[in-house]
């Protein structure tokens, strides 16, 4: 917070001279101008209440003063006082940043500098006590972490060291036991369940993360990357104009007819030779893009799963106006330490058997 | 020396004078200095002027009161930072008349939620947020999906938008001030939303919060 030297002493003669104004009005009430006795009448009455000339109350006075010691300590240790900084040299968080770039810059500076900025030093203190514990996660492959059953840790100063882990009753005291599944749930459910439910079983447009299915594959790395970068479908195109109303009911035949559904065969042999243009995404087969080792995220349509519902109409709406959905990234809101933990999650309970 | 604090207990005008000067001394320190310093009056790098749609959405967003249960102010505790994203800074406010930073969170703080969700999640949650949320006591907002803007007064926003950032934008490579918004913009910001429907420009609004900080 850099203010001109106008600004700055602004603030510090206002502020100067407030404190002392104070002072001076409580320095100057306590003495007594009445010329009457401290503790006797000043002489009016009503209705028998009579008021006497009492001085302040000694508590009172003594606060005042306390109040105006603290406000010049405070204006002393922290900033307050336009560009002077405070001799503790703290301060809540870095200001005045325009990018994110000097945000970090800002920071590294004051750690450097030994400033106690205090959104800082709240990270030091999580990075000493969390970090041990997500690095050893983050150093895990996928697969490992996926099932593991624990990871254990030895308290040491005010950090954590990995240990080999014990039989659960031989566990040593004082051994920390992280289950990485437990993290991975707790930070599925506060960023992911919001499209993908709380049980992951996901929703109409929100894909089921629990099922075998998977709009861009569903390897370790695959699932990290989608988690990681997101994923933009490249969209299917509305090809309601292009198909007309017919084409596109004689599509959503052959469609469900692949799924293995009961359907008007007529239409669905019309719909099958109209299925070129899809099969460019879908694979000619329509089995979709990962079985057919395309990136488009177009889905598997012969599986019976449907992301946007199974039924005649919904499978026309999807084909008359199209589709895309957007899974949005996590690289910059997570960090990649979370997204591995998240990743391990999502592998696990879409192959609980390993 | 006389009692001369009695003349001014005993006139209502000295008395209020006097008050009124008292009392000013925090504002003057406090809130005077800020109206003139860069940190307040410089808008962040990556800054960019709402489009008509998103300040439509943003006319909405006010009109639905969605600053009375949502704050736009991400503080700087770790807590917040982990769960919001980098807290705000005052150069992301910069362009904002009013202030939509709130001031009580029913729901969450919303300062960063620009991409963090998909336009249908958004869609969704709008039209029934229990449908993605079970849990919330969010009211739903089905009326904005058949709302459809006709964009009459876009063009006068914008304009007015130009007036209340003066010498608050960036600057071009001869140290001028950028306004807002060109002439062009303001010549077609009514097309450019209209027909649009009030969800489509809520929804747009919400996806560049918070992404200017980059």
């Amino acid at each position: 917070m850099i203010m001109t030297e106008f600004w700055h002493w602004w603030i510090v003669i206002l502020t100067v001279f407030s404190i002392v104004a104070c002072f001076w009005i409580i320095t100057v009430n306590l003495k007594n101008y009445t010329h009457v006795g401290e503790g006797e009448s000043m002489g009016h009455e009503f209705d028998g209440i009579e008021e006497l000339n009492n001085p302040l109350p000694k508590w009172w006075t003594y606060m005042f003063y306390f109040i105006l010691a603290w406000s010049v300590f405070y204006l002393a240790a922290y900033p307050g006082l336009g560009n002077y900084q405070g001799f503790l040299g703290w301060k809540s968080s870095n200001q005045g940043i325009t990018t994110l770039a000097e945000s970090k810059e800002l920071s590294e500076k004051a750690k450097a500098e030994g400033l106690l900025v205090q959104l800082d030093q709240e990270y030091k203190a999580a990075d000493q006590t969390f970090g041990p514990l997500f690095n050893a996660m983050a150093d895990m492959p996928i697969l490992d972490l996926a099932y593991s059953e624990g990871l254990c840790f030895e308290s040491k100063d005010d950090s954590y060291v990995q240990t080999a882990c014990l039989e659960q009753d031989k566990q040593p005291e004082g051994v920390l036991v992280v289950e990485p599944y437990k993290v991975g749930q707790r930070l599925y459910l506060q960023n992911c369940a919001l499209c993908h439910g709380s049980d992951a079983r996901g929703s109409t447009g929100f894909p089921n993360l629990t099922d075998s299915d998977w709009l861009y594959g569903g390897t370790p790395e695959k699932i990290k990357e989608t988690l990681m970068h997101g994923r933009v479908a490249q969209g299917m195109a509305a090809w309601g104009p292009m198909l007309g109303e017919d084409g596109v009911k004689e599509v959503a035949q052959y469609v469900l007819k692949l799924a293995g559904r009961k359907v008007n065969d007529k239409m669905a042999e019309a719909g099958k030779a109209r299925f070129a243009v899809c099969a460019a995404c879908h694979g000619a087969d329509g089995k979709g893009g990962v079985a057919n080792g395309l990136e488009t995220g177009a889905p598997n349509l012969t599986d019976n799963i449907w992301l946007y519902g199974g039924s005649t109409k919904a499978v026309e709406e999807s084909i008359r106006n199209g589709r895309a959905g957007v899974m949005p990234a996590w690289k910059d809101v997570l960090g990649e330490d979370k997204v591995h933990v998240i990743s391990a999650y999502i592998y696990n309970i879409s192959h609980p058997n390993k | 020396m006389a009692n001369h604090h009695e003349k001014i207990e005993k006139s209502v005008v000295l008395m209020s004078i006097f008050t009124v000067i008292a009392i000013s001394f925090g504002a003057l320190v406090e809130i005077t200095p800020l109206m003139f310093q860069k940190d307040t009056t410089e808008p962040v790098k990556n800054m960019r002027a709402l489009t008509p749609l998103e300040m439509e959405g943003r006319d909405v967003y006010i009109r639905e009161g969605c600053n009375s249960c949502h704050s736009q102010m991400i503080r700087p505790f770790r807590a917040e930072v982990e769960r919001y994203g980098h807290y705000s800074v005052a150069g992301e406010s910069v362009w904002d008349h009013p202030f939509l930073w709130g001031s009580k969170r029913t729901g969450p703080d919303l300062a960063r939620v620009g991409g963090r969700y998909s336009d249908d999640w958004h869609y969704a949650h709008l039209m029934d947020p229990r449908s993605v949320v079970p849990q919330s006591n969010m009211p739903s907002f089905k009326w904005l999906d058949e709302a459809v803007l006709t964009g009459e007064d876009t063009a006068k926003k914008l304009e007015t938008f130009n007036i209340l950032t003066e010498g608050k934008t960036h600057k071009d490579e001869n140290g001028n001030y950028i306004p807002l918004y060109s002439a062009e913009d303001i010549a077609g910001a009514e097309e450019a939303v209209k027909g649009k429907t009030e969800m489509q420009a809520l929804i747009a609004y919400l996806q560049q919060l918070g992404t200017h900080l980059k």
